[in-house]
């Protein structure tokens, strides 16, 4: 933990009104100001961890809205996170978060296997029986939150699915890998599958390698630096494979770990070089917008846009997306208010923190509502699991979708 | 603090209102003063204005100390207790209670943010001028405390010309009411004014209203760089001069200019000594003509370029990059250390001749921006809180610049407040006689001194 970005922290508050746990409490302990206050202490010896004091901390959704608040560069959700990490990495996890983070989320095998019982489980009515009878009350309180989370799985993993070689069409404009995020291949492939169309069409040779590993995010949260960097050396190796003008990600949680690569990495040309190339999808697409335009169809759709944290606050992308929803005719785009506060979802936080989650989530379907959008669009898988089940229990009448889904849908409009 | 007072504390605000621990202790700390930091007892969040009294009632009977805080935004020390006392958060109190239209008020609670105030009454068509730089964070509970000014004081003025009536809890947890909805009231003496700018020594505020105007129907925003450092400055007066006063007249030197362009990106210029924002606002004809006349001003003392803000947007995003000035100055160093010495507004130029000479003598880095047009500047130091000898050397500048204020017949704080961070000095400023009014003040107020000791004097 560098000293320096603790005490360049000069409280000045104005990461206060951005801060979704402040907004719901008022506390400072819940204020990105105060957690790096508490850090300080804790290194300056003042504040020991035998008190409230990781308690405090883990309410932070590491959205790092306070970091794009901050004149002064201090990134308080990040400060957290490392300082969180180092304790993990020494103390070890809870079950569960050992379970989720560690045994399976970073191994692709592990987690498609996994799910294998919960397709079953839904395909037999097995769900609809056991949501009836609510037998998960029965089950610790994570289990029971992780069900209702979950939507109607595609049938295979896109993964499983998906050519390692997609061709361009048209002329090859050049040639891009895409990063296949853990999500968006098991639950969101049709997304998946809309980007890797939309790059085709673009005149990209997209290559997908099949055995691309986690992009080692929820090492990170587990606290496992170890197992992140391994992770980062073997993508590098792989994609280092390729020649390749771009590696597109259309996950935006993927998309800000993999853009890290030369931070973790520190001193390897290869992991700069690797995260140089690193994009988001909506990056790409922007690039060629004329082109888009051109062969987007009219949609009569009512949208607003919700910033995934990964994409607005650790990417600094919020202009791109919002352009390119506005290329398509007949589109009525309305911005909500506080579009780029976090839905709750962060990581495995609507597990870990269920009452702060539905408080922050409740406020983000109120902007929702008020926007009086028939379709929310995002891009980051955590973002559409949690925005997902909220609208279904809350505003039924609006649908969720990722970003590609709508662009796709528009130059397949009849 | 005694378990039998955290007891009656959590009895009347509840116990999840009433923070005991030592890591919310921690953080009750601080504010946004540097270089202080004092832990209190205890904090509260009380929910009423009955809960206020009660808190009050218990405390002056058991002789413990009340500090008021809102978002902790105070830049003098004025939101920590200095004797392990209670310290009272606004938050919850935060209720918009009514804005009337027939009348031209807004009736609050204290811990309303001033920027939600602005949103609701201009969506009205009405206007609540007095814009601190940190609008988006601070209370207008703090506001009154501290007679926060901002960036369009030069045109409309600084809360305490908007305050017409406040609801104060006494010490004794009394509820004083003062002023109201009339515009003439001179029955017996104006305690509003005395109220305003009492930095919580006097009472808790726990009803303000204010009074509104009109939403002016036009606003020009201009920016001019400035290749001389001198030349901004007596373009600033020179504007005042023509009659023309602009709702907004801010300066930015280099090192500010450079620290806010890198974290706001709004195209400021990297290669100019100094520049300009001016805002004129009021009936779109008249303001085309003031915005000619200040183009042609600032034209004439050799500003290298002029730019007026193509739209809402683009002028939004430039007022937006300069709130952000402070806190950007600390991307420098870690610690900034703020003054804000204000100077009848003819001297501004010899001021920032002043700041320029005192920082060279103790060689120390000194940003300087602020609300130029009202005399109020805001001298900067960037420090490192490790570095003991260069601290000391800031404070001897700062010394120094607050001795030229006064003598220009300046004072040592413009919207900041006394608090603990000025203390010293405000005996050079007010006299002997002055303390001696103030302590009486005080006395009659709150005998036990219970409420926010250690500030002011």
């Amino acid at each position: 933990m560098d000293y320096v970005k603790l005490i360049n922290c000069m409280r000045c508050g104005m990461c206060l009104p951005v801060c979704p746990t402040y907004k719901e409490t008022f506390l400072e302990t819940a204020s990105p100001r105060g957690r790096v206050a508490l850090v300080r202490k804790v290194q300056e010896g003042d504040l020991d961890q035998s008190g409230r004091l990781l308690e405090y901390l883990s309410l932070c959704l590491d959205c790092q809205a306070c970091a794009s608040a901050c004149p002064c560069g201090v990134n308080a959700g990040e400060l957290v996170a490392e300082f969180s990490c180092e304790r993990k990495e020494s103390a070890g996890l809870g079950f569960m978060e050992d379970l989720i983070l560690r045994k399976l989320v970073p191994h692709p095998d592990r987690l498609e296997s996994s799910l294998v019982p919960m397709r079953v489980y839904q395909k037999s009515g097995l769900q609809k029986l056991v949501r009836t009878l609510g037998v998960l009350k029965m089950f610790p309180k994570p289990l029971e939150r992780m069900e209702g989370l979950l939507p109607e799985l595609p049938s295979r993993p896109l993964r499983q699915e998906i050519q390692e070689v997609t061709s361009a069409q048209g002329t090859e404009r050049g040639t891009v890998g895409f990063f296949l995020g853990c999500v968006m291949s098991l639950i969101f492939s049709d997304a998946s599958r809309a980007t890797i169309q939309l790059l085709s069409y673009l005149g990209y040779k997209v290559i997908t390698p099949r055995n691309q590993v986690c992009c080692g995010a929820p090492n990170m949260l587990g606290g496992d630096l170890e197992g992140l960097r391994q992770d980062a050396r073997t993508n590098i190796d792989i994609f280092g494979g390729h020649t390749l003008d771009f590696i597109v990600t259309d996950c935006g949680g993927c998309g800000a770990e993999l853009k890290k690569y030369g931070h973790h990495l520190d001193g390897d040309p290869a992991a700069s070089a690797f995260s140089g190339k690193v994009r988001d999808i909506s990056q790409i697409l922007a690039l060629h917008s004329d082109e888009l335009k051109s062969r987007f169809r009219p949609l009569d759709l009512k949208v607003t846009y919700h910033d995934p944290c990964h994409i607005a606050h650790c990417q600094g992308i919020r202009k791109e997306p919002r352009d390119l929803l506005k290329l398509v005719p007949g589109l009525a785009y309305k911005e909500m208010a506080e579009a780029d506060a976090c839905c709750g979802s962060a990581g495995t936080y609507n597990i870990a923190k269920p009452e702060m989650s539905d408080r922050i989530l409740k406020r983000k379907l109120d902007n929702i509502a008020a926007s009086g959008c028939d379709v929310l669009v995002t891009s980051n898988p955590g973002c559409l699991l949690q925005l997902k089940k909220g609208l279904a229990e809350h505003l039924p009448g609006v649908r969720i979708m990722h970003l590609t889904e709508v662009l796709l849908r528009s130059i397949n409009a009849a | 603090m005694e378990q039998s007072l955290i007891k009656d504390l959590q009895n009347i605000v509840g116990q999840q209102y009433t923070l005991t621990d030592r890591e919310s202790l921690a953080v009750y700390g601080y504010d946004s003063t540097p270089e202080l930091e004092s832990l209190p007892g205890a904090v509260l969040l009380p929910g009423t204005a009955e809960e206020v009294s009660r808190i009050m009632r218990l405390c002056h009977a058991a002789g413990i100390s009340v500090t008021p805080r809102g978002s902790g935004t105070n830049l003098s020390g004025g939101s920590l207790s200095v004797n392990r006392g209670v310290v009272v958060q606004t938050s919850r109190l935060n209720r918009l209670l009514e804005i009337d239209e027939e009348n031209l008020t807004a009736t609050m609670e204290p811990g309303l943010i001033t920027s939600a105030l602005h949103r609701e009454v201009e969506a009205r068509g009405l206007f609540y001028p007095p814009d601190p730089g940190s609008m988006n964070i601070s209370t207008m509970g703090g506001n009154v405390a501290e007679n926060s000014g901002g960036l369009r004081g030069l045109k409309y003025g600084v809360t305490a010309d908007y305050v017409m009536g406040l609801e104060t809890i006494l010490a004794d947890g009394e509820l004083l009411r003062t002023g109201g909805k009339v515009v003439k009231d001179v029955a017996g003496y104006s305690l509003n004014p005395l109220l305003v700018s009492s930095e919580g020594t006097l009472g808790f505020f726990t009803g303000i209203t204010v009074k509104l105007i009109p939403k002016p129907q036009g606003k020009i925003t201009m920016l001019a760089h400035f290749p001389v450092l001198q030349d901004a400055a007596l373009a600033v007066s020179a504007i005042i001069a023509a009659k023309v006063i602009p709702a907004t007249l801010e300066f930015l030197d280099k090192v500010t200019i450079k620290c806010v362009e890198e974290y706001a990106r709004v195209g400021l210029p990297l290669d100019v000594d100094a520049v300009l924002l001016i805002e004129v606002d009021g009936h779109p004809a008249v303001i085309a003509e003031e915005a000619a006349a200040v183009a042609e001003i600032c034209t004439k003392h050799r500003c290298s370029f002029f730019q007026t803000a193509k739209d809402a947007d683009e002028a939004l995003k430039l007022a937006a990059a300069r709130r952000t000035a402070l806190s950007a100055l600390a991307r420098l160093k870690p610690t900034t250390i703020l003054e804000d010495a204000t100077v009848p507004r003819s001297c501004i130029a010899a001021m920032l001749k002043v700041i320029q000479d005192s920082a060279r003598k103790h060689n120390v880095t000194i940003g300087t921006f602020g609300h130029a047009g009202d005399g109020n500047l805001h001298p900067t130091c960037l420090t490192d809180e490790r570095d003991q000898d260069e601290i000391k050397r800031a404070h001897t500048a700062f010394a120094e610049i607050f001795d030229a204020a006064i003598a220009m017949g300046g004072t040592i704080t413009g919207e900041h407040g006394v608090g603990i961070a000025k203390k010293k000095y405000l005996p050079k400023l007010v006299g002997e006689s002055g303390i001696r009014v103030m302590r009486g003040i005080k006395q009659a107020f709150d005998p036990k001194g219970i409420l926010n000791p250690g500030k002011v004097f």
